[in-house]
């Protein structure tokens, strides 16, 4: 009988995983997939490492800061800073068509890049930071009102409205069109009042360190262990059934598989309604240059951009993919400490909106080809807006909504979950909760704030 | 325990907690709130790993003797009498 079973070996399971355990729990943590991560998982493919979501660690703030959820989730795990080896950011960009807004860790630059762009508007951003500074985390009410009402209200200028929204809907908007206030002020400190970040080994040092720790404390991680059925008694969870028939008892479960996910596992549940899945997916176009992005007069961490005056998030209802909005990573680009020094090949990371159900109708000769048409279409709608380095590519690969699904088992291989959040964590039964995406917090950081949160208030106190 | 071991208590408790705070010049009349800049998420965890730790309970009304050493070593010294250094 263990204490708690974690449903997901991501980021906020590992979280959990490891609060618990530390508190003397016997837990287990069951994952689907062959190997750790979920969204923010990495692989190896002709003698290269590549991250899944990684194109950087949100929520960044630097050594000696007590505030923040970094500093909050390295002291509840017990880990130091430099565990987790963070490079800061060169410096982002948000690029429309004739605009460019840049930012970086610290907000005066985005603030002075507001101010040369929209000189009219630099006092209704400054109060559109303050409303976000008031914002309280975690009230279900204001955290559902509409975060383009808002926005309207303070910022007068619809251009600014729609570039302050492209990089947080891109990073963590699990809604179409709209994002939750909530949601919105989440992102907006995530990104522009902490930062972006990443270790010079990528996602895989982080998740590393949370396994070795999570086992050195007793706890159990069982991968290719997908849970078929969890069996419900009068509103209590009794027993959890993996796809190979193993039975385990557990006196609660903690789920990372997503609201819907979860539901569709008990026993007592009738197929829950797919129209409240997430829908937004992306397909990830990735190059290999054979030199540094830096030397092609690419400078920037991450690229945000739009073809047009007005942001559409929304997934395609035209094609495989919609390539007028899209994100360019250039994991070079962060401020590595000089005994690490550069990434060895120069790498260009491009997302792109796609739409599920077309991927996942695709023959396996479709797929492959779609891949390959899918990958050049991206690139070149990319260009208009970081240097052309097409010349210089030596390996490609791509994956897609169906990939995601693999590494996520989310509905649609939704990358945020569904749009409806359960900031709680409870569900129908008494001792079943939720954490990860469908919790509320997206990113690395706030996975694992998730994982953390939810394990202290469910399975801890209790 | 007596009150300067209770002290060594928590003093490794804030460094398991805390790894990058240095606790050497850790001044005992002022709060840990305004030294170390501790939430409550860090309070509780003071509290469980006092539990984990020796078996002292520490009920929520008495949460706030936790707000600075001096206050923690004073409230806990009756309670941890019969504890065991480790």
């Amino acid at each position: 009988m263990y204490d708690t079973i974690i449903i997901g070996a991501g980021m906020s399971g590992l979280a959990a995983g490891i609060r618990l355990a530390h508190y003397d729990q016997k837990v287990c943590i069951l994952e689907k997939h062959y190997t750790i991560g979920g969204l923010n998982s990495f692989y190896r493919m002709n003698g290269r490492d590549y991250d899944v979501g990684l194109h950087a660690v949100t929520n960044f703030t630097a050594k000696g800061a007590k505030k923040g959820p970094l500093a909050r989730i390295l002291r509840q795990l017990r880990f130091k800073w430099d565990d987790f080896a963070l490079a800061p950011q060169k410096g982002s960009r948000i690029a429309f068509p004739g605009h460019n807004l840049r930012f970086d860790n610290d907000l005066e630059l985005l603030r002075s890049e507001v101010r040369r762009e929209f000189p009219n508007n630099v006092d209704e951003f400054d109060q559109l930071v303050a409303k976000i500074s008031d914002y309280d985390d975690l009230d279900q009410e204001s955290f559902e009102l509409s975060g383009r009402k808002i926005l309207n209200e303070t910022i007068s200028e619809p251009l600014l409205i729609e570039m302050i929204l492209c990089p947080l809907m891109w990073y963590g908007n699990a809604a179409e069109h709209d994002m939750a206030w909530g949601q919105f002020c989440i992102m907006f400190r995530s990104i522009f009042l902490e930062g972006f970040a990443r270790p010079y080994k990528g996602v895989r040092l982080i998740l590393k360190n949370l396994v070795k720790r999570f086992r050195s404390l007793g706890g159990e991680l069982k991968l290719r262990s997908g849970v078929k059925t969890i069996h419900v008694d009068q509103k209590q969870a009794v027993n959890i059934e993996l796809d190979d028939g193993t039975e385990l008892q557990g006196k609660r479960i903690l789920s990372s598989a997503g609201r819907l996910e979860t539901l569709r596992l008990c026993s007592d549940s009738s197929e829950p309604d797919p129209r409240t899945a997430g829908q937004l997916t992306f397909i990830e176009s990735i190059s290999v240059l054979d030199r540094q992005p830096e030397t092609l007069g690419n400078e920037d961490t991450i690229v945000f951009y739009n073809d047009s005056e007005k942001f559409h998030w929304e997934r395609p209802t035209e094609d495989l993919c919609d390539l007028r909005t899209g994100v360019v990573c250039s994991p070079n680009n962060y401020i590595y400490p000089d005994e690490s020094g550069k990434l060895p090949e120069g790498v260009i990371r491009i997302t792109t909106i796609a739409d599920f159900d077309r991927w996942n109708g695709l023959s396996e000769e479709e797929y492959r080809l779609a891949k390959l048409k899918w990958y050049d279409r991206s690139v070149a709608a990319s260009v208009n807006f970081t240097p052309d380095f097409r010349s210089y590519v030596i390996d490609t690969d791509v994956f897609t909504p169906t990939t995601i699904k693999r590494f996520t088992w989310h509905d649609n291989g939704a990358v945020y979950g569904a749009p409806d959040k359960v900031l709680d964590g409870t569900t129908h039964l008494d001792n079943v909760f939720l954490c990860g995406t469908d919790q509320g917090f997206v990113g690395i950081i706030g996975a694992m704030m998730s994982g953390i949160s939810m394990a202290n208030a469910h399975c801890l106190r209790a | 325990m007596a009150p300067a071991e209770i002290r060594n208590a928590i003093i490794d408790i804030l460094g398991d907690i805390a790894p990058d705070e240095d606790l050497s010049d850790l001044k005992d009349e002022v709060s840990f709130r305004d030294q170390l800049e501790l939430d409550s998420m860090d309070f509780l965890d003071i509290v469980m790993e006092l539990r984990k730790r020796y078996r002292v309970q520490v009920p929520e009304e008495d949460y706030p003797n936790l707000d600075s050493m001096h206050s923690t070593v004073t409230y806990l010294t009756p309670k941890m009498v019969d504890c065991v250094a480790t």
